[in-house]
């Protein structure tokens, strides 16, 4: 209420904590130009997530190791179950799948280049495997995707593992599209589609449904592949006991459970930031599930979405993971919103940090783009020494607290050496809350 | 004639004797005996040989075939030469669902009926069905042909890029983005080729041509009603 008179006492101007700067803004968007909000990355909303968790250290029941003289053992091997040749990795750290076509030709040649140099593996995505991608990766593992564009044997034998993706993270039961500004003709004719229209990825395979058929589905990638190569089975977070199950009694030889804050190349904003679970929340159902079934570490647990440190690793493994899979920070490590390009953010209207229109291609990085100008401005080999460099503190910080925590290897990290710093982590990670043995949900307490 | 049967082979046995043979193998004729519904018979070929299936087979016959010919004598299950990249796959009677689904190249023929989604994805293979075809087919086809002699149902090539979809019977219904076209003179000699190659008793003027109306490919908010 305001009144003209200055003798009264004037109201605030209050801004609605419903209807925010930022959501007005929306409306305004969406009223104007009449389409959703398209946008890369994962969710940009405050979940629980590992920085609400505490690593306890050693005391008097607990013995360290010495930080610059004992060994901490980094090693972990994929696709145990089944395969002739897993994958054996020096790290626990992966590059999530990617494609060519969202990400230029240089950006996944130093994915490759900066995965192998740390002896770990990259990952394909969708629109098929490049020859510079398989050339210049040591271990690749091939997405098999609902839309199966490039798919084909060839690939299929050439690559060390296959990734089912059933879905991911920021979009789980969601497709994806590929906005024509981003089909070159190179990505335009390994998709065997016209230059310049959207390319969709469908949301399910279009061959089996349901977890019967996709038993069946392994199968025949196993005949077709000599029973070589670990499959591997990708989830979106959501109802994580579940599909971990059943992708086990389908035949997986590797789960990865991908959180909402998982990356995406393109995808409704209002999808990312609605759909899905915290990563925090998806690890512990995943591990019992695979307990329950008496296969936890026989058919290994990947988790990614929003890793960012060593200690994100460290946590995932005491949760129970057997390994994460970055792929945002892997393209932070390569240079994307980088503020050495703020002024071009700043044109495109945004800022470093806060970059997200991968979908559009004119990535300033070069990174998420097919514009030859723009791509050209990352060196794939000075982009692989980044990623290199990145992996390799990821897993010095992840051994300095294991050691921290007395063990000799990052596998005997467990959720005992953890605390959780809110109750919503508490509950979601099943950790005690800080100072207490409690958390919400805890068998036997009644709450 | 080399024969493999499945009552005592295993499937990896069979499987990885027809994988082994090369370009210059003179192993060219194999019979496979007993299939008895078995999956993934017969998957990842990549030689210039003939095998013939006597009986019916579970899911993804002929998965992902390269130059091989593959002919079932019986019907096939689901994902009968799902992502074929060349070669032939022949089936005398029906397809269950997925037939041919985002095959690349190659030809499928099939003697009987096909169900759902027969050509999903399609990314250029040539199919051919002898009889009616299910609801959904050519979803999404990239390319390629798809020809139906008998009827299609619902929702004809929905959401289709270029595929060209032919159909001498009846179109129940036809989906997002897919319309009739004319039929030219370069149809029809695509129409011949496919119809004699495939055994079809069929003449190619009694067809009728579908394709995409491109309406869809980059999206419009004025098209939403159409997703």
């Amino acid at each position: 209420m305001t009144t003209q008179d200055k003798r009264i006492p004037q109201t605030v101007p209050l801004q609605s904590a419903t209807f925010t700067n930022p959501i007005n803004a929306e409306i305004r968007r969406a009223a104007a130009t009449g389409i959703y909000d398209i946008r890369g990355g994962g969710a940009k909303r405050r979940v629980p997530h590992f920085d609400d968790l505490l690593f306890l250290g050693a005391s008097i029941s607990r013995y360290p190791l010495e930080g610059y003289r004992e060994t901490c053992d980094t090693r972990v091997t994929l696709g145990t179950r089944f395969a002739k040749k897993p994958i054996e990795l020096d790290i626990p750290i992966t590059i999530a799948g990617m494609s060519f076509g969202a990400l230029s030709a240089q950006a996944k040649e130093a994915l490759g280049r900066g995965a192998s140099a740390a002896g770990t593996s990259t990952t394909t995505g969708d629109g098929g495997m490049t020859p510079e991608e398989r050339g210049h990766s040591t271990k690749l593992v091939y997405q098999y995707l609902p839309s199966r564009y490039g798919m084909n044997p060839d690939d299929l034998r050439r690559a060390d593992a296959i990734e089912i993706v059933v879905g991911q993270g920021a979009k789980p039961g969601g497709g994806g599209m590929l906005l024509g500004q981003k089909i070159s003709d190179r990505v335009a004719e390994m998709r065997t589609l016209p230059k310049g229209i959207d390319q969709r990825s469908a949301c399910r395979h279009p061959d089996w449904t349901g977890p019967d058929d996709l038993e069946i589905k392994i199968l025949e990638l196993r005949e077709i592949t000599g029973w070589q190569v670990p499959i591997y089975v990708k989830v979106g977070g959501t109802r994580p006991y579940y599909d971990t199950a059943l992708a086990v009694k389908a035949g997986a030889d590797v789960v990865v459970m991908d959180g909402m804050q998982g990356g995406t190349a393109a995808t409704q904003d209002v999808f990312i930031e609605n759909v899905g679970l915290p990563t925090l929340a998806c690890i512990r159902p995943a591990v019992r599930a695979l307990q329950d079934l008496g296969m936890h570490r026989e058919v290994q647990l990947v988790i990614s979405g929003g890793i960012r440190t060593g200690a994100d690793v460290a946590k995932a493994l005491a949760l129970g993971a057997d390994a994460v899979a970055i792929g945002t920070a892997a393209l932070v490590a390569l240079g994307d919103n980088d503020p050495r390009y703020e002024s071009e953010y700043n044109a495109l209207g945004t800022t470093a940090g806060a970059y997200d229109d991968w979908h559009e291609g004119r990535d300033p990085a070069g990174i998420t783009t097919q514009d030859p100008v723009l791509a050209a401005r990352l060196d794939p080999i000075e982009g692989g020494r980044r990623l290199r460099n990145y992996l390799k503190v990821m897993t010095l910080e992840a051994q300095t607290i294991a050691r921290a925590c007395g063990h000799n290897h990052l596998h005997n990290l467990e959720p005992e050496d953890l605390c959780a710093l809110t109750m919503e982590a508490a509950a979601m990670a099943q950790i005690p809350l800080a100072g207490t043995e409690w958390y919400p949900g805890k068998p036997g307490t009644g709450y | 004639m080399q024969t493999l049967d499945l009552a005592t082979h295993a499937l990896r046995e069979m499987n990885a004797a027809l994988q082994a043979q090369s370009q210059q193998t003179n192993a060219t004729q194999w019979e496979i005996l007993n299939p008895r519904g078995a999956h993934a018979i017969a998957v990842g070929l990549d030689a210039p040989i003939e095998v013939t299936v006597r009986g019916s087979t579970g899911y993804y016959c002929a998965g992902m075939n390269k130059q091989a010919t593959v002919h079932v004598t019986g019907s096939a299950g689901p994902g009968v030469a799902e992502n074929m990249m060349s070669g032939t796959v022949i089936i005398d009677g029906d397809a269950s669902q997925y037939a041919g689904a985002t095959g690349r190249g190659g030809l499928l023929v099939i003697k009987g009926n096909a169900a759902s989604r027969c050509g999903i994805s399609m990314k250029g293979i040539d199919i051919v069905v002898h009889g009616n075809i299910g609801h959904m087919s050519a979803f999404m086809g990239q390319a390629g042909n798809l020809v139906v002699c008998g009827d299609a149902g619902d929702a004809l090539g929905d959401s289709l890029y270029e595929a060209r979809l032919f159909v001498r019977g009846s179109v129940k219904s036809l989906g997002a983005d897919c319309i009739e076209k004319e039929m030219r003179p370069e149809h029809l000699e695509i129409l011949r080729d496919l119809l004699a190659r495939a055994g079809a008793d069929a003449k190619p003027e009694e067809f009728r041509r579908y394709g995409s109306a491109r309406k869809l490919y980059n999206f419009n908010i004025d098209n939403a009603a159409a997703y």
